[in-house]
């Protein structure tokens, strides 16, 4: 979403995008021309006129799990979005049974929290599991 | 999902659901203070909706349509831009 008309999006997916990944951009590209919708979620830049790069995971309920938001000459990790919504996704599974530690990617080990894990993190979880 | 959209020369935008129209200021020395905040994780974001393309179509995008599956909103600077 950013302030560009449909027609600007039409013509960026047609001849740029497109030559990037095969049959255009995949999902909708929406419009917020006066940056209503940017405003209500706080990542509208009064001054620029535009939106500052602001990414936000909902989860099937509506309910907003996390956010990022950068200035724009930054871009984002996909990796990492796609890592916490499959992180959230797990959590959602397990109805909370279960917890994902810092560094935790598919595969990796869940913490399950409960009163036999107080102060017994250190024995569950090392520091180098916090990197790739 | 998304609705197609018959395509005028106007420019049409987004807005939230359920949004009425601004009031007019009571005066000229009162003024509405709108505090700016960002939203807060666990609660619901706010619904809107917005025109869009998407797939060879312009389409008309309400958020809450996607009740039921996960979503990632991004918002960037502009199309066109580099990063």
């Amino acid at each position: 979403m950013s302030i560009d008309s449909m027609f600007v999006h039409k013509m960026w997916d047609d001849d740029e995008l497109s030559k990037m990944v095969d049959g255009g951009v995949p999902f909708p590209m929406l419009s917020d021309a006066g940056g209503n919708v940017g405003k209500a979620y706080g990542v509208f830049d009064e001054a620029a006129g535009v939106e500052t790069r602001g990414r936000f995971l909902i989860d099937p309920d509506g309910i907003l799990q996390g956010f990022e938001v950068l200035t724009p000459p930054v871009g984002r990790n996909v990796s990492e979005t796609i890592r916490q919504i499959q992180a959230f996704q797990l959590i959602r599974e397990t109805k909370g049974g279960e917890a994902t530690p810092s560094g935790w990617r598919p595969g990796k080990k869940t913490l399950k929290p409960g009163i036999d894990l107080v102060g017994k993190v250190w024995q569950e979880w090392k520091t180098d599991m916090a990197f790739d | 999902m998304a609705q197609e959209e018959q395509v005028g020369c106007a420019r049409p935008t987004g807005g939230l659901v359920g949004e009425t129209a601004p009031e007019e200021p009571m005066s000229d020395t009162i003024k509405p203070v709108k505090e700016k905040t960002m939203l807060t994780v666990g609660q619901k974001v706010p619904d809107f909706s917005a025109p869009g393309y998407h797939k060879g179509a312009f389409v008309n995008v309400t958020l809450s349509e996607y009740l039921g599956k996960w979503v990632v909103l991004c918002f960037y600077p502009g199309d066109f831009t580099f990063v």
